[in-house]
């Protein structure tokens, strides 16, 4: 609804870009603290040069995302684990 | 949650505005034609990007507010006074223009019509806005689960869908709205009406042993505040989904 979202929710087009499967609802686990919680439950910064996704647990960087005309760059410096759900293979 | 599901690419497609509805003086519903729309669930969003002549483009993410209905896609936007996409959204913007949407997104704050759980919809704002698309998937699908809504808004006048939300309280069973206002002016009978807090969560709420699934959406502050009075309550805290959308909010 406003200009600015601020938490993972917001960035769904954005990792959609990148993934086969919808990230925000992927569990992740902070590097900094071990909090682990949704890609959406992330407080994501937008006033920076890209994203940056802070943990709500301690603050720490969990991932940064750049993108360019042609390319985009993912640093997932401050997430040890991404707990995706995919579909059966069956 | 939803079984997860392999998604096409995401691309951008043309959307045409075929109807606007004026909802506050602030805000207004955008009804969108979207060819080879693949349908979405409600509580997602979309990305909109505008285009200008010289080739700028800028973006941004609104919710869905209608129930999937085909090509036809529902946003409702709020003007932010400092905002560079909404103000266009809300005053220029006319039936017969086109920007491009992607979409739709999002799978975490999403509504299962399957699931016949008690849900309980807190809104701070225009907040409201992808709890409307809940509300009207529900009764689009006939679905049995009991609702309830507690839609905190400054004035009355600043609220959003009042008029159908009143006549779907009516007419939709098992839905409840109640409404909250932050801005009017202190009586000792509305003072109860006022904030948002711990005992309007209980009166308009659910009780936690009911299990039922939480659904916060609203101004950042408000989300936090929300959000952390139901896991007080004794809520559990994997059924307490949030979206925040900003400081500014409605």
């Amino acid at each position: 609804m406003s200009d600015t979202w601020v938490d993972g929710n917001g960035l769904a087009g954005a990792l959609r870009e990148l993934f086969a499967v919808d990230i925000t609802t992927a569990r992740g686990t902070c590097v900094g603290c071990g909090t682990v919680g949704p890609v959406a439950g992330a407080r994501v910064y937008t006033r920076a040069p890209g994203v940056v996704a802070r943990c709500p647990g301690c603050g720490g960087v969990l991932f940064r995302l750049v993108r360019g005309p042609d390319r985009a760059w993912l640093d997932l410096r401050g997430v040890t684990c991404l707990e995706i759900q995919v579909p059966d293979s069956g | 949650m939803a079984r997860a599901a392999v998604l096409g690419r995401l691309s951008w497609r043309v959307a045409d505005v075929v109807d606007i509805v004026e909802e506050t003086s602030t805000a207004r519903s955008l009804i969108l034609d979207v060819p080879d729309w693949p349908g979405h669930r409600p509580g997602q969003h979309v990305d909109l990007r505008l285009t200008a002549e010289d080739g700028y483009t800028a973006q941004r993410s609104y919710s869905i507010s209608s129930a999937p209905d085909g090509g036809r896609v529902e946003l409702t936007v709020q003007r932010v006074e400092d905002g560079e996409v909404s103000p266009y959204l809300v005053d220029v913007v006319e039936p017969g223009d086109r920007f491009e949407v992607r979409g739709p997104v999002g799978g975490y704050f999403v509504w299962d019509p399957d699931d016949p759980a008690p849900v309980l919809l807190v809104a701070g704002g225009s907040g409201v806005v992808p709890l409307m698309a809940m509300i009207r998937t529900r009764a689009a699908r006939g679905s049995p689960a009991p609702f309830r809504l507690i839609y905190s808004s400054r004035t009355p006048g600043t609220g959003v869908y009042r008029q159908e939300l009143r006549v779907r309280a009516e007419s939709n069973p098992g839905l409840e709205v109640a409404f909250a206002f932050t801005r009017v002016p202190s009586t000792a009978t509305d003072a109860g009406r006022r904030r948002v807090g711990t005992d309007r969560l209980r009166e308009s709420g659910w009780p936690p042993d009911l299990g039922p699934t939480c659904f916060v959406c609203g101004p950042t502050g408000f989300v936090e505040s929300i959000s952390r009075l139901l896991v007080d309550a004794g809520h559990d805290p994997a059924r307490v989904l949030t979206e925040r959308f900003g400081p500014t909010g409605g």
